[in-house]
């Protein structure tokens, strides 16, 4: 069960998402990268059936990476970039659909935007967004706390109050997540959050990573 | 199972197809002769819907891996390890089936879900991974490996197939352990367990896991979680292999049927299945 939001601030924008991949009721994974780096000022947070969605997203970012080389390096606005998710998602829900959510944060010209996008191509540019049953708890929260001049200190705390929320009331709720920022300086990893439900066992825990 | 008591059976009796049951259309049908055969010598089933039909015989003949399969990566390699047996609905169809498909000296996938389906396209990967080492004069990463098979396990999707396989191997990049799905899902990852029994298997797996053991410590963890998981899941069974994959490539460890470790690892029984006496509390 995914749990994936996102929000604008006054110069950035931040997505959030848990980073488990797995099988029915088996976390298979816990430490699974879901937001993926369109470019240096565009990141891609996706949802729905993991086979999908990795492949949608390998398939429109290599396509928006080929649009830059054929025009000498022209970088796609995140509205553009959105519009062509959108088409390509709406050309496939007739023919087989991807089963694949997705929130794409941007930066361009000093300004910040989020686009929400679901599997039925639905479009819709946000100040906040979010999916699933997690997106049950963290819309109405940013709903109450989000407003135009929002700082970075104050997103982290309408995160923290939403992972806790997520916490106390989701049953299926996820161990660790992902929060990534994107501002004039580009996308990068601001914070991760959670315990890996993995560090019960200790001998596991010395496991150098990757 | 919702099988056994729905499926229309009618079209077994003798008389389903004697002629005055058979409708004045059928009967034309019936008589007309394609390429020299009569019809009659190919009838369909005589059932309302025949699509659900053939779909719930299939499933019921399919011969599928209720099974239990593992890989971990530890210091000393890749240890994968698997059970052997194969399964009809209730019935064992086979307790010595090999489930570790060696795609060449140094990468090897493993088999979960439909049997057919795995070793097809298993067997398919190590020609696509061969091509690729005539083509370009060097051995496949696992990676690059795992993901022909995804992209080809996607191109199928929605399409019936049932996989769930584990490549492993050691290229230049050292020890690498990929998990790839009928769902065309394909994780990288130090630990992981595939098929029915795999619920059992992670359980003795994960606290028994860690990066620094020996060799022999990780073969017997490996044999260990296999067995527990046979000795829960009637859909896991036989024997269990271990294959041990390093720097020069994969071996072999051993193949123990899960009785006789059984009989070793609890020359009493297993305390936790002892009877109790209900009235003696």
């Amino acid at each position: 069960m995914d749990v994936c939001f996102g929000l604008v601030g006054i110069d950035f924008a931040l997505l959030v998402s848990d980073t488990n991949a797995g099988r029915s009721v088996v976390i298979m994974k816990e430490e699974e990268d879901k937001i993926m780096k369109v470019d240096d000022s565009k990141m891609l947070a996706v949802t729905g059936e993991p086979g999908d969605s990795t492949n949608f997203c390998e398939f429109a970012i290599a396509n928006i990476e080929l649009y830059r080389f054929r025009n000498n390096g022209a970088v796609l606005s995140t509205k553009a970039v959105a519009n062509f998710l959108r088409g390509e998602l709406a050309t496939a829900l007739r023919k087989g659909p991807y089963q694949t959510n997705l929130l794409l944060a941007g930066f361009d010209k000093g300004k910040p935007s989020l686009y929400y996008l679901d599997y039925l191509a639905t479009l819709h540019k946000q100040n906040t967004a979010s999916f699933g049953y997690g997106g049950m708890f963290t819309s109405s929260l940013m709903d109450k706390w989000w407003k135009p001049d929002l700082t970075l200190d104050e997103a982290m705390l309408i995160v923290e109050r939403c992972l806790a929320e997520v916490a106390t009331r989701l049953t299926v709720a996820p161990s660790q997540y992902i929060v990534k920022i994107v501002d004039k300086d580009g996308v990068r990893l601001l914070a991760k959050k959670g315990q890996p439900a993995a560090s019960a066992f200790p001998g596991a825990g010395v496991v150098p990573s990757a | 199972m919702a099988f056994s008591g729905k499926m229309d059976l009618r079209c077994l009796s003798e008389d389903y197809y004697s002629p005055d049951v058979l409708s004045d259309d059928d009967a034309m049908l019936d008589s007309r002769e394609v390429g020299g055969a009569p019809m009659a010598s190919f009838p369909l089933p005589a059932v309302d819907d025949i699509d659900t039909f053939t779909s719930e015989v299939t499933n019921l003949v399919k011969p599928n891996h209720g099974t239990t399969t593992l890989g971990f990566i530890f210091e000393g390699g890749v240890i994968i390890a698997v059970d052997s047996r194969a399964s009809m609905g209730p019935y064992i169809s086979s307790q010595t089936v090999k489930k570790v498909i060696e795609i060449n000296p140094f990468l090897l996938g493993t088999m979960a879900g439909g049997a057919a389906d795995c070793q097809f396209w298993q067997r398919n990967l190590g020609v696509q991974c061969r091509l690729f080492e005539l083509k370009h004069k060097r051995r496949i990463t696992v990676g690059a490996a795992s993901k022909l098979l995804a992209n080809t396990l996607f191109s199928y999707r929605g399409m019936g197939l049932s996989m769930g396989t584990m490549v492993a191997g050691w290229d230049p990049d050292g020890p690498a352990l990929y998990y790839v799905d009928s769902d065309a899902q394909r994780i990288k990852g130090k630990r992981f367990s595939v098929g029915s029994g795999s619920l059992f298997a992670y359980g003795v797996l994960d606290t028994g896991y860690k990066w620094d053991m020996s060799v022999e410590e990780a073969c017997e963890l490996g044999r260990r979680a296999i067995y527990h998981a046979t000795f829960r899941d009637a859909y896991s069974g036989g024997t269990v292999s271990v294959y041990h994959v390093t720097e020069n490539g994969w071996r072999k460890v051993s193949g123990d049927d899960v009785g006789d470790l059984h009989y070793h690892y609890y020359p009493e029984g297993n305390p936790t299945t002892q009877v109790v006496d209900p009235l003696d509390v």
